[in-house]
């Protein structure tokens, strides 16, 4: 297929549709609004829906319902937005359906601005929501990725009965990169068979799609098969690495720079320009934010020598590298917030301050 | 400007086809092979009525679509001069529509190209296509897109619209470049210049 300049806002929007989503609900928020426009737009040509809710909480309660009937269905917002939805995506998670939630992130907390931020890093990766629960969260870096992501996240949250997030942001979102659309995925609705909307010959009873587990004894054992399950999805992810981790220059790197999303993105560039002026530099970006790839920095840093943390906040994912890394290496940090996204040569400045310390 | 990139920040103030025209680059640089980003101000900053946007164009994948140290700033008004004037690269270019921009002392180590896009947009009947003028004049410097490249760009992206306003755009932007041809570029002073043969 063709390369398309397209929005990374958009670019989801169309992937979402190759992989079979019709059932779009929503409420506008910048920086994502080109999304629901998009859809908007789109589903009506091939017989899907959008919905704009009334709020937040009833777009995701609508979301909540289409997954029980076995639709592929998917919200958006951004982080204020994100915040009104976690009680159900906490339901979502507990009744174990599938779905996607996009956030671009903003900055906050509270109202904060609508520029872009990777604050969102804990709500996203921690549950965000009450209970036990956990969602897949992956973290594209491209326009490109916005759409291949939007397929496999599909893919994904069917396989583990699942809500992902994808955790973006308001440059992700906004710009435009050349894309070009992965081929789409045919999807049937009948496919799922625990669905209230399964129709197979094989059915006898109705099926149930529930959260609610009254009893001490079954509550446990709901909770413990869940953490089964987020077992089964880190299994996963440690035995397909390259899925869940990009490795740039890492096998003779002292310095390590760490950043997710279009941080990264500026990292390569940091690393390109340290490697020319003699620093030993390599970059690990996590494409999946939870499960963290642990194992990759465990590794890192019996080699390495020191790890630098970049992140638009003041430190969020620096704390599951720290964890990894378990106190064997140094790791630092840097960060802006505001809306403020740190130039190559704010970085570059960091890493000689660690690597040449006065 | 090097051979393999070209960093560029667009300004102006909404409703001068900023977006648009950093559009065009990108979309002519990506039909040509190119690498290319595009990313818009959409801050708070647009709604007090200015625009810009960063376009990259380059031969080798774009690590960091973000401009801090544009190699080109265009700029269409006189705020977007004050605010991007100094992230040039040394060696660069600010290449201004003088209608709305006075002539001032700017810097002496960076290119300066005058265009007075609104003055040539509206001999042509339409103050609309000053942002096409000053495309065509950037591409006369560009060392990775060319006149035919965009040329055959912009009918696509035109795509729906009347002849007649496809048409005009064309004479814009071919006004813009012959301008630069015209002038070969005597003013302004600059310390290492990177666009020889012009």
């Amino acid at each position: 297929m063709a390369k398309v300049l397209m929005k990374g806002n958009e670019a989801l929007g169309e992937a979402a549709i190759l992989a079979g989503c019709r059932y779009y609900f929503g409420y506008p928020i910048t920086p994502q609004s080109e999304l629901p426009a998009y859809l908007a737009k789109r589903l009506p040509q091939v017989d899907g829906v959008f919905v704009q809710a009334e709020s937040e909480v009833s777009a995701i309660n609508m979301v909540y319902g289409a997954a029980s009937a076995g639709a592929r269905v998917m919200t958006s917002s951004s982080s204020p937005g994100i915040s009104l939805k976690q009680e159900g995506i906490s339901y979502i998670a507990g009744a174990e359906l599938p779905c996607l939630i996009v956030n671009v992130m903003r900055g906050g907390p509270g109202l904060g601005n609508i520029n872009p931020s990777q604050s969102d890093y804990w709500q996203a990766t921690r549950g965000g929501g009450h209970g036990d629960y956990r969602t897949l969260v992956m973290a594209p870096n491209s326009v490109q990725e916005m759409a291949d992501f939007t397929l496999a996240a599909f893919e994904y949250a069917d396989r583990f009965r699942n809500p992902v997030l994808m955790l973006s942001d308001g440059v992700l979102g906004q710009m435009m990169e050349p894309v070009v659309m992965p081929a789409p995925k045919d999807y049937d609705m009948d496919s799922k068979k625990w669905s209230l909307g399964y129709t197979g010959k094989d059915k006898t009873a109705r099926n149930l799609c529930t959260s609610i587990f009254m009893g001490q004894e079954e509550l446990e054992e709901h909770n413990w098969s869940l953490y089964q399950k987020y077992q089964v999805i880190t299994d996963f992810f440690k035995a397909n690495k390259d899925l869940a981790v990009e490795e740039y220059l890492c096998d003779d790197a002292e310095v390590v720079l760490v950043g997710y999303g279009i941080i990264s993105r500026i990292l390569k560039t940091v690393v390109e320009k340290c490697r020319k002026r003699g620093i030993k530099a390599g970059l690990v970006r996590p494409k999946v934010l939870w499960p963290f790839p642990s194992d990759v920095f465990a590794k890192l840093a019996d080699k390495a020598s020191k790890f630098l943390v970049v992140e638009m906040s003041y430190g969020q994912m620096v704390e599951d590298v720290k964890l990894a890394v378990e106190g064997k290496k140094p790791v630092y940090f840097f960060g802006r917030t505001g809306g403020a996204v740190p130039s190559d040569f704010e970085i570059l400045n960091e890493v000689d301050k660690i690597v040449r310390p006065d | 400007m090097s051979s393999t990139v070209e960093r560029i920040i667009l300004a102006g103030f909404g409703g001068q086809g900023i977006l648009f025209l950093g559009k065009v680059i990108a979309e002519t640089g990506m039909n040509s092979d190119k690498h290319v980003s595009w990313i818009p101000s959409y801050g708070p900053e647009m709604r007090g009525g200015t625009a810009n946007c960063s376009v990259i164009i380059s031969e080798h994948e774009i690590a960091s679509p973000m401009v801090t140290v544009p190699d080109v700033v265009i700029a269409m008004n006189t705020p977007s001069v004050s605010k991007f004037n100094q992230k040039i690269k040394a060696g660069g270019m600010l290449m201004y529509n003088s209608s709305l921009i006075e002539r001032q002392e700017f810097r002496d180590d960076i290119r300066l190209v005058e265009i007075p896009a609104n003055e040539i947009a509206e001999e042509l009947g339409d103050q609309k296509v000053a942002s096409l003028v000053m495309a065509g004049a950037y591409i006369k410097f560009s060392k990775l897109i060319t006149l035919d490249d965009i040329l055959k760009t912009l009918p696509l992206m035109l795509k729906g619209k009347k002849q007649e306003m496809l048409d005009l755009n064309i004479v814009a932007l071919k006004k813009g470049y012959d301008y630069v041809e015209e002038k070969k570029y005597m003013f302004g002073r600059y310390v290492h210049s990177v666009f020889k043969g012009i």
